[in-house]
């Protein structure tokens, strides 16, 4: 794709985004950020080694619990699932997400008449616009 | 092709990563353990996708990231463990020099803390039995002569800015301006009350320059309250030995006929503790890392006895239907009783792993808590029923206020442990509110050091 995100945004969605793929079911650290990429298809670049003290942090909360089990490989590994709580913590930043997101669509599409013709295209072809 | 080789070499390498990990003091081992999964899962995903064993180490090491930012972002999250801000600020390599310098700083302020105390003898001022009003003037300041010595070194060390250091300053002389204007009555309990809550509140203003920024984070005053903790128990330590130290000087002077005991007492003292505070602050800061913090250690030895103290009284209290005593001494007592047990909640909640699950101490703190609230709760009927009669005197309302305020408090505490223990809540929500509540008890000093006097009277 190309696209970056920037750093204050991807620092803004990664607790949700990792709430969001708890929610999909139990995981542990490397799986979670293997679906991170799969659903960001390459645009947000995750240090690998952050993903564990923004887990902690969520577990510190109460949003996400921690076990530990032995992988298919015999090793031991950390498995994180959410929480009720954190299903409703979710639930609650998803509203909020969808209405700033409602909000700069709709004053993004009043400023989408002014926006030159070369941008317009690639605006397109975003997945934004279906 | 050598694949067992490989696999060796893998090994060892994996093997060097860990052993730089685990020299982080903010990475545990069960850490080192989680990250070394994410590392092994990394290499084999690379390695399916058909790089080799030493390509694919290399490449997930890197993924993972600069291990001083991690670590850093480890020590962050996970304040309890590293309470200390030298991790967030600086770098490993110049740990050792600055340690030196604290040590000279921290030195010469404990000095100036105790020439200052001897200040007041310029101006015709002694501190002697014998003179009560030199003796209330000291009472009412000597705050000033420890406190701002105090919070001079940790503006110092964690490089406070100016706008919070002004506030800071104009803190400081507010208080100065109340504890000394008022014209207060000769040995009166609103002067008493002042000498009192003075320290409460301007211990706030310490531990704002403590945080140095992280005022606002529950880690931050979660710190704070951890160093209170050890600061007390290190204080109560060189006082023991101060105390021996001055044994030994009288004992031996007097063996050669000279007698320090005037010396002891308006020198070695005042002097000695005025300095100690801040000496003890620097060995708290210093050694926090060195020896296992003794507060939490404390609280687990002592929970349980006062638990069992406390449901022994309420059977008793219960069987003999005995009534409470209304004096104030009663509702003093009690006081410091709510004291001592939101000191047990917190110290064992500042050592305690928000993350681990509610064992059977937890239900003894609950236990411990709401029989000291049942306590309270007996002593309090009492006495309210009964405070109409006794009229309100400066010294009844204030230890009612602070009665209060610490029953507020607990009660609280309970209905979060509680849901904590019913898996309700997390600790963090228990934590979060006993750091909040940290500005009430100053707000409730300030308020008793500036309004009481007049509307009592100054009596």
């Amino acid at each position: 794709m190309g696209m970056e995100i920037n750093k204050d945004l991807t620092a803004a969605s990664s607790t949700r985004l990792v709430l969001a793929i708890l929610a999909e079911g139990d995981s542990y650290g490397y799986a979670i950020l293997q679906r991170v990429r799969e659903a960001s298809g390459g645009c947000i670049e995750w240090t690998d080694g952050m993903l564990y003290p923004l887990l902690h942090r969520l577990e510190r909360l109460g949003h996400v619990k921690a076990r530990w089990k032995f992988a298919e490989s015999g090793r031991r590994r950390k498995y994180y699932r959410i929480t009720s709580q954190g299903r409703a913590q979710l639930a609650e930043e998803r509203r909020q997400w969808q209405a700033v997101d409602a909000m700069l669509r709709s004053v993004w599409q009043a400023l989408s008449l002014s926006v030159p013709d070369s941008h317009r295209a690639s605006a397109v072809a975003s997945p934004h616009g279906a | 092709m050598p694949a067992p080789g490989h696999a060796v070499s893998l090994e060892e390498q994996i093997d060097q990563w860990r052993g730089y990990l685990h020299r982080r003091q903010a990475i545990h081992s069960v850490d080192v353990a989680e990250l070394e999964d994410h590392l092994r899962a990394q290499i084999a995903g690379l390695v399916d996708a058909g790089l080799a064993a030493d390509e694919a180490f290399l490449v997930a090491v890197k993924r993972m990231g600069n291990l001083d930012a991690l670590s850093r972002e480890f020590a962050r999250e996970h304040s309890d463990r590293l309470w200390r801000q030298l991790v967030l600020v600086s770098d490993s390599g110049e740990l050792r020099a600055p340690g030196r310098t604290n040590a000279i700083v921290a030195f010469c302020l404990a000095v100036a803390a105790g020439v200052a105390i001897k200040v007041p003898v310029l101006f015709g001022l002694e501190l002697d039995e014998h003179r009560p009003e030199d003796a209330a003037f000291y009472a009412r300041n000597l705050s000033f002569f420890v406190l701002p010595f105090l919070t001079a070194y940790f503006v110092w060390k964690r490089r406070v800015d100016t706008r919070t250091l002004s506030w800071l300053a104009v803190a400081f002389a507010v208080a100065g301006v109340f504890a000394n204007v008022y014209p207060f009555a000769a040995r009166g309990s609103t002067e008493a009350l002042t000498a009192l809550h003075l320290p409460i509140a301007l211990w706030l203003v310490v531990g704002i320059a403590y945080a140095g920024g992280r005022w606002g984070q529950v880690g931050g005053r979660m710190d704070f309250i951890r160093f209170s903790g050890e600061l007390f128990i290190y204080y109560v330590l060189i006082a023991l030995g101060g105390g021996v130290l001055t044994a030994f000087i009288a004992m031996i002077f007097r063996a050669i006929g000279i007698d320090v005991g005037p010396f002891i007492a308006s020198w070695l003292l005042p002097c000695g503790a005025a300095g100690a505070v801040v000496v003890a602050s620097w060995l708290v800061e210093a050694k926090q890392s060195v020896i296992e913090n003794m507060a939490p250690v404390l609280t687990r030895l002592f929970t349980p006895m006062f638990a069992a103290m406390l449901i022994l009284f309420l059977g008793t209290l219960l069987w003999t239907g005995r009534s409470v005593d209304s004096e104030r001494n009663v509702l003093i007592a009690f006081d410091l009783l709510l004291v001592v047990i939101i000191g047990l909640l917190l110290y064992s909640a500042s050592a305690r792993n928000p993350r681990s699950p509610p064992d059977a101490f937890d239900g003894l703190q609950v236990a411990l808590v709401v029989s000291a609230l049942l306590a309270d709760a007996v002593a309090l009927w009492a006495i309210a029923a009964r405070i109409t009669e006794f009229g309100f005197s400066p010294n009844r309302v204030a230890a009612l206020g602070e009665n209060v305020i610490l029953l507020v408090n607990l009660v609280w505490s309970a209905v979060l442990y509680i849901r904590f223990l019913r898996g309700r809540g997390s600790f963090a929500a228990l934590e979060r509110w006993q750091t909040d509540y940290i500005p009430v008890y100053a707000i409730w000093a300030s308020i008793v050091v500036i309004f009481f006097p007049p509307v009592f009277q100054y009596l």
